[in-house]
């Protein structure tokens, strides 16, 4: 059968990156197509050139065996591509049966829009959906599932012949992730196709046909899903060929693992969410004598049950002073989000982080950092820099109520503290007074990384700190991120490059849906463990994964694991 | 225009043009020296001054205050109606009305999230309405020493012109010296990282906006002792757009990030400026308020981002 829609070397630069490099690929009528990647791999961009968010640069796009141009979203939508985005767009005021037939309301005489035979329609074709409610209440008192359902219904009722989803159901239930399964069959056998852009693998592996692999830009894979081994999956979205994982030597970490990295017999997480135990206020122990110290260490960090609905399921984090604890797993593992919670940026609903011993109280960023805390966010623009002021400013920005007296800086203070940064870190500026936006990314990450230094931090979560930075600074910061630990900082490093995690860190925890599903240390810190943790099948294919509802066990915590602890 | 042409404009542009237009007055302005025309024009424009200080300072967090001229007219109300107590007490209560309504304004920017033109406009309507509940018209007062402080001078300098010199020192103060100055200005320019950053974001916010209340009671009050009449009807009606011109005239992007404080009270002179020059050579005010249309589009042009991000 020929393709519905095809894309032949398709290729879309942006300033600076390349970010689609030569992409081709075919979507035929009645499949359910997987789009996979990692960070910057191009996925999102392949699905605007679909959509007619961008126009490629070079290539050509073909829909129903004609060449397509489409120079707005709404043509791709008239021409019968429909794309349903994690965050709903619909009128979120207006009632279902409005935004399910919007634009082709049911008109009677006077071009009166007819609601008693709108509100008819727009509960049959819910029904279909397995979503019962009143049409007529306004969208957004809906749960998001349903909503998400409203968005997908409309989508196919105007008559699509390609439908892209993307991460559909991050937000959703597992029961409704089931109706949406069943939906995607449906719209299978109708020969409608669907792109499935997620990164949940065992998603995928249910309800997908065929695969593409997408990494920097280029198709790394493309294929039957179905006989394709996860671990070869993984290690084709991570660029890691299989019997190419044992090289080593090509970061700037120097440092070799010690005794930090062998953990004492009974200190391996299990993987299962703890959830249940924030609720027992029996579990709230400030240190476990024999379990958490190792080295006479206490933990620095200690993170336990960390809990937040669709997102986290119980991630338990120890970082003990001078300890590289790597976190690894895919995008959407719950990497990022675990070290924005451990620093009370990321609103939870279960779990609790020790800093020292000392319980920290929650929501709060400036708590954290006083315990000694700090997190280097992964999204250096949006979260790190302040671009109108001054590299100086930037640095001592953290360190300003240590730096000042009665809430009067003093100028020599910070003065003294950014020239030390500038120098150790060696970051290149005309002068303190340039602005911090005109430096290239990897001096903004030094910047970033005096900033806080100059706090003088317990211990340091670096959440990609060498993505997107040139070779030279990222073997600077390898480097130095290797001298901090050894000078008794604790630090977690977040990372998608399985080389840099693996010769990095003491100790690697990976994390898979949001919880921990397995933590390597010693010989078993290798890339080749990393990936076959990620690409362990979690048990119970059949039923999809239960996700993180606060104070109810999960069903895969039965699941018997090694080195698992008793429940309390 | 070259880059170093481009930062010049923006940083000293003000400066020149404050420059050409006294030349040009001091050239072609009959009688523009006399010391009195020159009082006449620094006091007139003093109240916009010290409320542009507290503008500029939430302009710099990404806000803006549309509720100053209503403070004001509140201001106005409260000095009268607590005069009896003497002119220091009804000044400290005129003044803390202007805290609480700018309390008001922060919290519901900071806390609730509400945006800043939502929250200020409630504000603008509302205690305008609150001020004429209190002073439904005019009042004449008889207070010496309120009166004085609005007529007289030290030096020859009238002290309400005084005042707002002090205050500008303080503010800028505040900006270049103090911690609260750095959080204010980091917080403009990226939230997100000054809450990362552990800044307390939503406390600095909300003292923008009282700072900016306290200033345009302060404001209201030296205004009402200058006029010898409370008039909570009309009184700082639209100063908040003077005030808003003058900060962005000043160069402080609306986009938050960067606040110049000498450079917004040039601002407020130069539009008094232009306007006294234009009425002196007998142009309408409709000129007057035309030729101001394209400073402000001229300086907006000069700060807006250059291809960042």
């Amino acid at each position: 059968m020929d393709p519905v829609l095809e894309a032949k070397g398709i290729s879309k630069r942006f300033p600076g990156v390349l970010a689609l490099d030569g992409v081709s690929l075919a979507l035929h009528p009645g499949e359910v197509h997987a789009l996979v990647g990692e960070n910057g791999a191009g996925k999102s961009t392949l699905i605007k050139v679909f959509t007619g968010v961008y126009a490629p640069d070079g290539g050509e796009l073909s829909f129903q065996g004609r060449p397509a141009a489409f120079g707005t979203p709404l043509e791709a939508q008239r021409a019968g591509i429909s794309t349903i985005y994690q965050e709903v767009n619909l009128v979120p005021m207006m009632s279902v049966a409005r935004n399910l037939l919007l634009g082709r309301e049911p008109r009677g005489r006077l071009g009166v829009i007819d609601a008693a035979v709108m509100n008819g329609e727009a509960e049959r074709i819910l029904a279909g959906y397995g979503v019962e409610t009143d049409v007529r209440r306004p969208l957004r008192t809906l749960g998001v599932g349903a909503q998400q359902m409203v968005a997908l219904a409309r989508a196919v009722s105007v008559d699509a012949r390609v439908v892209i989803m993307d991460e559909p159901t991050s937000s959703l239930e597992p029961r409704e992730v089931a109706t949406l399964f069943e939906v995607i069959r449906r719209l299978r056998a109708a020969g409608i196709a669907v792109m499935y852009v997620s990164h949940r693998l065992d998603e995928l592996y249910q309800v997908c046909d065929r695969v593409t692999v997408l990494r920097d830009g280029r198709v790394a894979h493309t294929g039957p899903l179905a006989g394709l081994e996860r671990l070869t999956l993984i290690s084709l979205m991570l660029g890691r060929e299989l019997d190419e994982v044992r090289s080593r030597g090509l970061t700037s970490f120097t440092r070799r693992r010690a005794g930090a990295g062998t953990p004492e017999p009974g200190t391996e997480r299990a993987p299962e969410p703890r959830m249940e135990r924030a609720a027992e206020p029996g579990t709230e122990r400030v240190a476990e004598p024999g379990m958490e110290r190792v080295n006479g260490q206490a933990p620095v960090v200690e993170a336990r049950g960390l809990t937040r609905r669709h997102v986290l399921r119980g991630v338990d984090v120890t970082v003990r002073p001078g300890e590289v604890v790597g976190l690894g797993g895919l995008l959407g593992a719950g990497r990022t989000e675990t070290a924005k919670a451990i620093v009370g940026a990321l609103p939870l609903d279960g779990g609790r982080v020790l800093v020292a011993g000392l319980p920290l109280r929650g929501g709060s960023t400036a708590a954290a950092i006083r315990a000694g805390v700090s997190l280097l966010p992964e999204d250096r623009k949006a979260e790190g820099i302040v671009p109108t002021l001054s590299v100086r400013e930037n640095i001592a920005l953290a360190a300003l109520p240590a730096l000042a007296r009665a809430g009067v800086v003093s100028e020599a203070r910070i003065d003294r503290v950014v020239e030390i940064f500038m120098r150790r870190l060696r970051i290149k500026a005309a002068s303190p007074h340039q602005l911090v936006s005109e430096l290239s990314g990897g001096n903004q990450q030094k910047v970033l990384l005096a900033r806080w230094l100059a706090v003088r931090p317990k211990a340091l979560l670096l959440d990609e700190p060498t993505r997107g930075i040139d070779v030279g600074a990222k073997a600077e910061v390898q480097a130095l991120i290797d001298e901090l630990a050894a000078e008794g900082l604790g630090v977690l490093l977040i990372s998608s490059d399985l080389e840099e995690l693996v010769e990095g860190a003491d100790r690697i925890l990976v994390l898979r849906d949001g919880a921990v599903a397995g933590e390597l240390s010693g010989d078993e810190v290798t890339e080749e463990k990393i990936m076959a943790t990620i690409a362990e099948q979690p048990p119970e294919q059949e039923q999809p994964p239960e996700r993180g509802r606060p104070g109810e066990p999960s069903r895969q915590g039965a699941r018997p694991q090694v080195g698992e602890r008793s429940h309390e | 225009m070259s880059e170093r042409a481009y930062r010049w404009a923006r940083d000293y542009g003000v400066y020149a043009a404050v420059l050409v237009l006294l030349l040009f007055n001091v050239l072609f302005t009959p009688h523009f020296l006399d010391a009195s025309n020159f009082r006449t024009q620094l006091v007139q424009v003093t109240p916009v001054v010290i409320v542009a200080l507290g503008m500029a300072l939430v302009i710099g967090t990404q806000g803006i205050d549309l509720s100053v001229g209503s403070v004001m007219s509140l201001a106005a109300a409260l000095v009268v109606l607590y005069l009896g107590y003497g002119w220091l007490p009804a000044l400290a209560v005129a003044v803390l009305g202007g805290a609480v309504v700018g309390a008001a304004g922060g919290a519901l920017v900071a806390y609730v999230g509400v945006q800043p033109i939502v929250a200020t406009l409630a504000l603008l309507v509302g205690v305008r309405g609150l001020a004429n509940v209190l002073v439904p018209q005019l009042v004449e007062f008889r207070n010496p020493d309120l009166i004085a402080l609005g007529g007289s001078s030290v030096a020859g300098v009238p002290v309400i012109v005084l005042i707002a010199a002090a205050l500008t020192l303080v503010v800028l103060f505040l900006v270049r010296r103090s911690t609260f100055g750095r959080q204010v200005v980091a917080i403009g320019g990226n939230r997100r990282a000054a809450e990362l950053s552990g800044l307390p974001v939503k406390r600095v916010l909300l003292t923008v906006y009282v700072i900016s209340g306290l200033l345009a009671a302060l404001a209201g009050v030296l205004a009402t002792a200058r006029l010898q009449a409370s008039d909570p009807t009309s009184l700082g009606l639209f100063i908040e757009l003077s005030a808003i011109t003058a900060v962005v005239v000043g160069g402080t992007p609306l986009s938050g990030g960067r606040i110049r404080v000498v450079s917004t009270v040039m601002g407020a002179l130069l539009m008094q400026l232009l306007s006294a020059t234009l009425i002196k050579h007998n142009l309408p005010q409709s000129w007057t308020q035309m030729v101001q249309a394209v400073i402000i589009l001229a300086a907006v042009y000069a700060t807006r981002e250059r291809g960042r991000r």
